[in-house]
């Protein structure tokens, strides 16, 4: 059941013309701030090799790559969750998946990978682009997956936030706008807060730095997926109150 | 098929709603049988949209675990296994729930697969739904492409694909052409044969022509329920409009026995009333033989739904009024 509506989500965003533009849009920016980044490396990598101790190529067009995935992200998801839950209520499309034998749990989840996945295939053009450089030298491989598994865990991260803030309106719009809002009011507490403040163990970006630097934290990966499940189950019990209120 | 009762399909006991400090529905009960067709009437607002939401899970019920409040479909405790139930039932809302960018046949497949149809008999299912609903031609189509009517009817094919036990109709024919309404009205009367079908409607000539039985509703109360052919002689006179080319004076009309009030509509026509145990036709038109009344028409009078439906709703309102 969650597989079916996780295909039915997909199917749909793919037959939205919006989905497609985005897709190219973004693959165009990213291979752009690839290539500048690129850039930049062979330009100092004279001095670099003067150090004794010179960063790869993995440190210095990678990492940062990635960092910039996670910043765009955050624009990014809030366009694509707005739709899951307000769309359906506003097309009236919701009674179809209420008056099936279905339980909250499984249209939460079914949207959510859904639309997981499609986050995926949209980020794909990041790793391929940086193994090309695999045909000139060579890369951490440590610091990549790391990078990669931090950058799955915040992408679903959001979409949990995306779709709980989706289910409390009958407006997509306002769903994107309210995302995108708390995403970075997030980031706002992350880079605006003192050094050793609290404030920043509560952004999802302060916790990606240490995925982003090669460092994996158990407790890191621990606070995304506790992230994850209290907006995932507060979208279940939202969708059962839609039955108790109407 | 044996000759015994069809067993029950459906039943809900005191279902409650409120949506804030208004209630808007008031202790109803209903029980349906396979093969039985069920019209919900009302005007709007009386919170037929409310009840079937209710009846379909989309909505709870207040206070269900009180007051022997329920809903069983097929013999499962809707409240309490609501997956189970729900599988059992066929729902097409006021606003048929389309996915308007994908194609029909794409819709359909979801649609019968996510009420937990196995993928092997979704074929035949989809078929079966597309012929029963008219939508052979447009199978590869994209949903919002279509025009209304196709959507309405597209919205049909999704509440029957996966052959449900319960149907449940919000307003199945708004919005359709005349043709199309009377081929929605006798797919309606062929599910009825095998499921049981409810439909809400507040068009007479709708429950007329499909429903088995009636269920009259007005603010969120059932006041009237019976077969509809009951409902037509609720409250009917018994009579009947004879036009005469020469006619005697109106005392002679009232002076036949049996005939209680006649009452002269044009210079030729009269309305003629008379007590539901005696009918006069009989020595009314010997009569109009003998004496050359020259009769040319004579119409029995026949209470409309329509007017049965005001009847009884303004009955209500008086008595309710005289309570309050």
């Amino acid at each position: 059941m969650i597989r079916l509506l996780a295909l039915r989500e997909l199917r749909s965003l793919f037959a939205m013309p919006s989905t497609w533009f985005v897709f190219a849009v973004l693959q165009f920016i990213l291979a752009w701030f690839f290539l500048a980044r690129l850039e930049a490396f062979l330009e100092i990598q004279p001095q670099l090799a003067q150090l004794a101790n010179p960063p790869g190529v993995t440190s210095t067009v990678a990492a940062p790559m990635f960092n910039t995935v996670a910043l765009l992200l955050m624009m990014l998801v809030p366009i694509f969750t707005m739709r899951l839950i307000a769309e359906e209520r506003r097309n009236q499309t919701l009674v179809l998946l209420l008056s099936a034998p279905l339980s909250g749990r499984h249209i939460v989840l079914g949207k959510f990978l859904g639309l997981l996945i499609f986050l995926i295939v949209l980020m794909t053009g990041v790793p391929l682009m940086l193994y090309t450089l695999v045909l000139g030298t060579s890369l951490d491989h440590g610091l990549m997956l790391s990078n990669l598994l931090g950058l799955l865990l915040l992408t679903s991260s959001y979409v949990a936030l995306g779709l709980y803030i989706s289910a409390l309106t009958t407006q997509p719009i306002i769903a994107a706008i309210g995302a995108l809002a708390v995403l970075l009011g997030l980031w706002l507490a992350d880079i605006g807060a003192a050094e050793d403040s609290p404030w920043h163990s509560i952004s999802p970006l302060s916790h990606f730095q240490n995925f982003n630097n090669g460092l994996l934290d158990s407790s890191d990966a621990a606070f995304f997926v506790l992230f994850t499940a209290v907006f995932l189950i507060l979208t279940i019990k939202r969708l059962h109150n839609n039955r108790v209120y109407g | 098929m044996s000759n015994a009762t069809p067993e029950i399909t459906l039943s809900a006991r005191n279902l409650k709603r409120r949506f804030g400090n208004f209630q808007v529905i008031h202790d109803v009960s209903l029980e349906l049988r396979r093969g039985e067709v069920l019209g919900l009437l009302g005007h709007n607002g009386a919170g037929k949209t409310t009840t079937l939401q209710m009846l379909t899970g989309c909505l709870l019920p207040d206070d269900a675990e009180q007051n022997g409040c329920g809903i069983d479909i097929c013999g499962i405790n809707l409240l309490h296994h609501p997956v189970q139930a729900k599988a059992h039932i066929g729902y097409l809302p006021e606003n048929p729930p389309l996915y308007r960018e994908l194609g029909v046949d794409d819709y359909l497949i979801f649609a019968a697969r996510l009420r937990g149809m196995k993928s092997a008999a979704v074929a035949e299912a989809l078929a079966l739904a597309k012929q029963r609903c008219g939508l052979e031609d447009v199978g590869k189509r994209i949903i919002g492409t279509l025009s209304k009517g196709y959507q309405q009817r597209i919205g049909i094919a999704q509440a029957i694909i996966h052959r449900p036990a319960v149907i449940v109709l919000d307003e199945p024919t708004v919005g359709l052409d005349p043709t199309q309404i009377r081929e929605i009205r006798s797919l309606i009367r062929e599910l009825g044969d095998t499921h049981s079908v409810i439909l809400s409607t507040h068009l007479l000539s709708e429950v007329e022509s499909v429903c088995d039985r009636v269920e009259i509703m007005q603010h969120g109360k059932l006041i009237y329920g019976d077969t509809s052919a009951h409902m037509q002689q609720h409250g009917s006179v018994s009579g009947f409009i004879i036009v005469l080319g020469n006619p005697p004076p109106l005392s002679v009309l009232a002076g036949i026995t049996g005939i209680s009030h006649v009452e002269q509509i044009s210079a030729t026509q009269f309305r003629v009333l008379h007590t539901p145990d005696s009918n006069p036709k009989g020595t009314l038109l010997s009569m109009a033989e003998q004496q050359g009344w020259q009769l040319e028409q004579l119409t029995p009078l026949q209470a409309t739904l329509e007017e049965v439906f005001v009847k009884i709703t303004d009955a209500e309102k008086a008595t309710s009024g005289a309570i309050k």
